[in-house]
């Protein structure tokens, strides 16, 4: 890593007016990865997603630099819903857990995320939710983490459950906790779903099946695991979460 | 190219349980010298005002410099006491976001050139599978805009989607900023913003 690091950066003073700025670069997803903006199945896309083509933004020092938002964010109960009030939330306890890591499996440490999700009952706690299942007046579905040194992250809570939405005829979406991530550069910015193993909905949800390749999809289902599920308490699921990934330096701008 | 990455899904109709925060819209606390308020609305294909859309951006000091170990310049010299760089605010049900910060510096460009003063933003919403991304440039930088390489890229036609208005500054004797832009994204159809794929 040492070794990696003195030959990536530029020797001190290389930026002086004439010289070349080394920069680090984020690879781009392959095709397939991510969901195109224009999906037929997902109604609110249609008048929500640009004609033009997007235009190529080679990445420069806004772009390989973002926020590091950390610590003074986050209160102890924030990465543990079922304890945010007096009394425990209605519902299956469960623990969400994994790393961040880049697509050259590199730890992300030290990155905020941040999930929102219905309570049990498949509810969210908003203004405009209009669903009529009940609140539980003990669980707000929000929450937040910094990843530690190796870039792992827990969470406690409670299953979400599946809730109706209007797109569609009797359409409603899995179970799902909504996942928000900055990582250390505006480019690895990620705001993604995780669902449930299993779930029946999945195969017919138009926002889940709107990613084009199947093992992509995929990476949006954690995995059970009855290793760190805990006896008499709680079950646990793993999720890894992948962003874009640092490639070697390149000379940005300039011919080969 | 690289690896699979885990895909992105839409932020949907509720993040706003988590993601505004109070101070969210506050590059810079209120008041600060200098500062300036970004103020725009969002718009779908239709032409109407988006209510339920997050923006984000990100930017550069007054100096140019980023703190971030990622600048190779490293950071800047003095710092600029409580300038977070990033800005976070949900649509109002008008569609309209404010952001209030500091006019970054212009920044060098990786092969010798010139960036002119600029954020980056990134728009969220229910109907947006992955955010898109644009560039919010300055009304009174039109010698450094017309240099800039991102701009140049940029049809020129369509350029003008990138560049905030200015606004009137406020009445003599009436509290706010004189430092005030417009700036409206277009997700779709007339004038519809640039995004770039970052």
């Amino acid at each position: 890593m040492t070794a990696d690091v003195s030959t990536e950066r530029p020797a001190a003073g290389s930026t002086a007016a004439g010289d070349t700025l080394i920069l680090p670069s984020y690879g781009r997803a392959p095709a397939g990865n991510h969901p195109p903006l224009d999906f037929t199945g997902y109604r609110s896309t249609a008048l929500r997603h640009p004609k033009q083509p997007l235009v190529l933004l080679p990445q420069r020092l806004t772009e390989v630099t973002g926020p590091l938002l950390g610590d003074e964010l986050i209160t102890p109960t924030d990465a543990d819903l079922t304890t945010q009030h007096a009394g425990e939330p209605q519902g299956q306890r469960i623990i969400v857990t994994g790393r961040v890591l880049d697509s050259g499996g590199r730890p992300v440490p030290d990155t905020l995320i941040e999930i929102w999700q219905t309570n049990a009952a498949g509810r969210y706690r908003h203004a405009r939710e209009h669903h009529p299942a009940p609140l539980d007046p003990n669980f707000d579905g929000v929450g937040r983490c910094i990843t530690d040194s190796a870039g792992r992250y827990r969470f406690v809570t409670i299953r979400p459950g599946a809730y109706p939405w209007g797109n569609h005829y009797n359409a409603w979406r899995p179970a799902h906790i909504h996942f928000s991530l900055f990582g250390r550069a505006f480019t690895q910015r990620l705001v993604t779903q995780m669902y449930f193993p299993g779930d029946p909905l999945l195969p017919l949800d138009p926002i889940y099946n709107s990613v084009p390749d199947e093992k992509a999809r995929q990476r949006l289902i954690p995995e059970f695991s009855i290793e760190l599920t805990q006896p008499e308490w709680a079950l646990a699921y793993t999720w890894d979460i992948v962003l874009r990934g640092r490639n070697a330096t390149v000379f940005e701008g300039r011919p080969a | 190219m690289s690896g699979f990455v885990t895909p992105s899904q839409t932020v949907g109709p509720f993040f706003a349980m988590r993601l505004p925060w109070r101070d969210g819209p506050y590059v810079v606390p209120e008041g600060t010298p200098g500062a300036i308020t970004i103020i725009g609305r969002v718009f779908d294909g239709a032409g109407n005002v988006i209510p339920d859309a997050l923006i984000e951006t990100w930017q550069a000091a007054p100096d140019g410099t980023f703190a971030h170990p990622d600048d190779p310049r490293g950071a800047s010299p003095g710092g600029y006491h409580g300038f977070r760089g990033f800005g976070r605010c949900e649509t109002a049900p008008d569609g309209s976001y404010r952001i209030v910060t500091l006019k970054p510096g212009p920044l060098p460009a990786p092969d010798g050139g010139t960036e002119a003063p600029h954020l980056d933003v990134s728009v969220f919403a229910r109907g947006l599978l992955d955010r898109v991304v644009t560039r919010m440039y300055f009304p009174d930088e039109a010698e450094a805009n017309g240099s800039d390489p991102v701009l140049s890229s940029v049809p020129a036609d369509r350029r003008g989607t990138l560049i905030a208005e200015p606004l009137p500054a406020p009445a003599e004797g009436v509290e706010g900023s004189p430092g005030q832009l417009r700036f409206d994204v277009h997700l779709q159809g007339e004038g519809e913003t640039v995004f770039f794929d970052v």
